[in-house]
This record gives structure tokens, sequence and C-alpha cells, in this order.
């Protein structure tokens, strides 16, 4: 599905990523997870081509994403920070990414799923951090694509959004798709991931279910296990 | 790249800086021909404003709209397009709508004011065609540098200055050379002079155009014997798309190998 192969990027002087190997399996969500700075989105951004990596190879269903585009057909993203322009109204971003990706009815749904109706004729440069993230899930899953990936997702949620999302998740696991997280909100992570990938200076430090890293670091809950490896990579 | 182009134009269009350049040229125009009160007059004196004032506001709008777009490009990133096509649809976008509001700022008044019945419909023709040659190779070029500098104040220091070399530096040094060198032949270094820099090149086709080319002395006929041809006239145009296509290309070249 996802096959990362010996990647490395360095932005000026920062090695941020130093030889990621990692193959994602379809099916299922998987968690990245790291401390702040340790590479998590830029190994996304390399996936999406937005970041190009400085040597290694990703294929994405068996074909390399080098001066590719058109796989990104298969991948919806939520990016960290939802960045639009300020001055389209909500609709009119909705149509435009519709317009640029092609058809689909989903939207209807996730609109009213997040109560977005009252916003749909206000400028996106009114809207709050939390409706922003709003626009920004519809956005994301309202193509029917078999990768999706999640920055931040839960970034400004209110609780029943934030429930809402997690539904949402499920379903599209249930529907057999491939979904890649990175959160810092632990209590989310363990709540829907199967596998987790540990990243620590742009290295690989663990893959594996939650289970097994609690077995790792013989620590009773997840909280404290990535804390764990933390202290002993750190302190 | 076209519906990156729509969306680049449809928004800009929205914005008021492009109704502000339309209804100054609007103004420009009136004005010129009020107070000129004839049309091959009013052209020369549009001549000057606009060999300097297009490079200016293409220079600082393809600046100013790359970074201000840059939500826009992030989220056209991430999906299924060429980069290439996004860049130079927003390039295109930006290039469009400005040469737009110049030729309807300016067409207006000139064919209101009877142009179609005038012998000047040629020169303003050729003005209008330097002024959108002008346009497109500075917001190219304005692009340039924006894609090569992160850093907004940065970005715009050198596209200020880029526009000061070639509009008033370049000359100064080129004249400065020229009075060095006097007692050499300097017919021909003075024409490839004049080539390498798009605002003298637009100039000078003008102006020769005009037919004052007599003001010129010797250089001006040597000039006229050059620009005045219709070989020395496909050259200069070839030129002209010369600096528009380096520009391009580069935009496509960077815009590869960036990250975001």
């Amino acid at each position: 599905m996802v096959e990362i192969t010996d990647l490395y990027k360095k932005f000026g002087k920062n090695d941020v990523l130093n030889g990621i190997n990692l193959s994602i399996k379809e099916g299922g969500i998987f968690a990245v997870l790291g401390p702040n700075g340790s590479g998590k989105t830029t190994i996304i951004k390399t996936i999406l081509g937005m970041v190009i990596p400085d040597k290694g190879s990703i294929k994405v269903f068996d074909t390399n994403i080098k001066n590719n585009s058109d796989y990104r057909h298969k991948i919806d993203y939520l990016p960290q920070i939802a960045n639009f322009p300020s001055n389209l109204k909500v609709n009119e971003l909705i149509k435009m990414i519709k317009d640029l990706r092609g058809k689909t009815d989903a939207d209807q749904n996730l609109i009213e799923t997040f109560k977005l109706e009252p916003f749909l004729n206000k400028k996106l440069g009114t809207l709050s951090g939390g409706t922003k993230q709003k626009v920004n899930i519809v956005l994301t899953f309202m193509f029917n694509s078999p990768i999706i990936i999640l920055d931040e997702p839960t970034t400004g949620l209110d609780p029943i959004s934030l429930i809402r999302l997690k539904e949402l998740i499920q379903k599209e696991k249930a529907k057999g798709k491939t979904i890649l997280i990175t959160s810092h909100i632990m209590s989310f992570v363990e709540e829907v991931a199967d596998n987790i990938v540990f990243i620590l200076e742009g290295k690989i430090y663990f893959k594996g279910s939650i289970e097994e890293l609690k077995a790792k670091t013989k620590q009773q809950d997840f909280e404290h296990a990535i804390a764990n490896i933390l202290i002993e990579n750190h302190a | 790249m076209l519906k990156i182009l729509k969306y680049s134009f449809f928004d800009l269009m929205r914005s008021s800086w492009s109704y502000v350049y339309f209804a100054f040229y609007l103004l420009l125009g009136i004005v010129l021909l009020f107070l000129n009160n004839d049309l091959s007059k009013a052209v020369i004196t549009l001549m000057n404003v606009i060999i300097v004032l297009v490079p200016l506001i293409g220079t600082i709008f393809g600046v100013m709209y790359y970074y201000n777009s840059k939500e826009f490009t992030e989220l056209l990133l991430a999906q299924p397009l060429k980069r290439s096509s996004i860049f130079l649809g927003q390039y295109l976008g930006v290039a469009i709508s400005l040469s737009m509001s110049l030729i309807l700022g300016l067409g207006l008044p000139f064919i209101a004011y009877g142009l179609f019945k005038s012998n000047a419909i040629w020169d303003f023709s050729l003005l209008l065609i330097v002024g959108i040659f002008l346009t497109f190779i500075f917001s190219a070029l304005a692009f340039n540098i924006a894609l090569s500098n992160e850093n907004k104040i940065k970005g715009f220091g050198y596209a200020i200055l880029l526009w000061l070399f070639l509009a008033i530096i370049y000359d100064g040094l080129f004249l400065m050379s020229l009075i060095l060198f006097e007692d050499y032949p300097l017919d021909k270094v003075s024409l490839i002079g004049t080539m390498l820099n798009p605002i003298d090149l637009s100039r000078t086709l003008i102006l020769l155009k005009l037919d004052i080319s007599a003001l010129l002395g010797y250089t001006g006929a040597v000039f006229k014997q050059f620009f005045g041809t219709s070989f020395g006239l496909i050259v200069s145009f070839l030129a002209l798309t010369l600096w528009v296509g380096l520009p391009v290309l580069r935009i496509i070249y960077k815009s590869k190998k960036k990250d975001f």
C-alpha cells in the first residue's frame, strides 16, 4: 500500500528524517507518534509529495510517487493547520475542490453531521479555528479514497464533533480503508489506532501494536509507555 | 492548469486591487487625452508612464499574490494536480488579470476619443502589446523571486531592487559605459545592451515606431535601421518572448524542487 524505503530529508542543517523504512499494509488505522519536531509531519508531507526527499523512495500502490501527481487521487489529506484562502466562502471552497478532484455527493451528509449549514455562506477568514477544522474534515472525507491521512485531526474540535469524528474514522475503517493519523492526544490514539509507529529524531523507534509497546516498556497504560520512551531517550 | 488559472483569475478579479489598477489607467487615459487634446501626443506621454509603471505593478502584484495565496497553494498541492500546472496557473492568472486592467483601462478612454478613426491606432496597439509583454515578464520575474525566498520582506526587497535596476540603474550604467568607451564604435554594443533589458527594448521599440528617432542622432539612425525593419521588429519581439519564456521555465523548474 505505502512503501517507504530509506528516506532522508534535511532542512538546511537540520536532519529531519534519517533513513526511514516503513511499510503500511492495507486496511486499519496507523498512528504516527513522536515528540515535537521528530519528523511526523515531514513523513506525511513526503508521502503527499509536498516535501521532496533528499534520498529514498516512496511507493503508493506500487507506483513510485516521484514526479507523479495522479496517485493523490487515492489519498485524502487533512492538513495540520487549516489554512484556507480567506476571501472564499465555505460552499465556494467545497465546490472548487470538487471541481478539481471530481464529483461526490458525500459532502451534504458531512455538512449535516458537523452542523455546518449556517456557515456555508460565510467567508473562511471569519470562521473560528474549530469551525475551520470542521470544514477541513468535510473536505477530507467527502472523497472516497482508499488512503486517508489525518494530521492532528482533533485540533480545536468540541466534544460532540470529536465523537462524530471518531465515528467517522471507524466507519471509514470498516470500509477497509487505510488511515494514517498523527496526534499528541494519547487517549485519542489509544482509542482509535490499531498499530502505532513511534518516531524519534527522524528514525523509527518502535512499530507495532499498543499492547506490544506496553510489554516492551513494561508500563501499564499507553500514556506512560510513551512517556517512558521519551524519558529514556532524552533524560 | 486551466482550472487553477480560472480560480486565480476570478479570485483576482474580485479583489479590489484589480479595480484600483483599472481605475488608475482609466483616469490616466482620460487626463492625458484631456490635457494633450491629441491622440499621438497622448500616446507618447503614455509610453513614458507605461514603461516604468507596468513593470513596477507587475513585480509588486506578482510577489504579493504569491505570498498571499500561500494557503491556496498548499491546499492545491495535496490535490492530484501537477506542480507546474498549479504555479503556471497562478502566474497566468496574475498576468492575464493585470493585462486586462491595462487594456480596458487605457482602451476605453482612447476608443471613446475616436481611436479607431485616427492614425494613432497602430502606435497605440504597439503600446498595449508592449505593456502586456512587460506585465508577463515582470510578473514571471516576481514569481521567481517569491519562489526562491520564503521570507516575505526579503522577497519584496529583491523584487523592488530588480525593478529599480532594470528601470533606472541599468540605464545609468549603460550610459556611463557608453561615455567611457566613446572612442570605440558602439552601435552594435548599444544595440545588444538595449536588447538585454526588456524595459529599454520596449522603450526603443515604441520611440522608433513613433518616428522621433531623429532626436537620437547617429545611434538613432543605427537603431532605426535595425528596429525599423521587419527583421528588427521580429528580433525584438523574439527577445521579449525570451524574457517571458526563460523566467517561466525557471518557475516550472523551481516549483518541482521546492518543499512546502
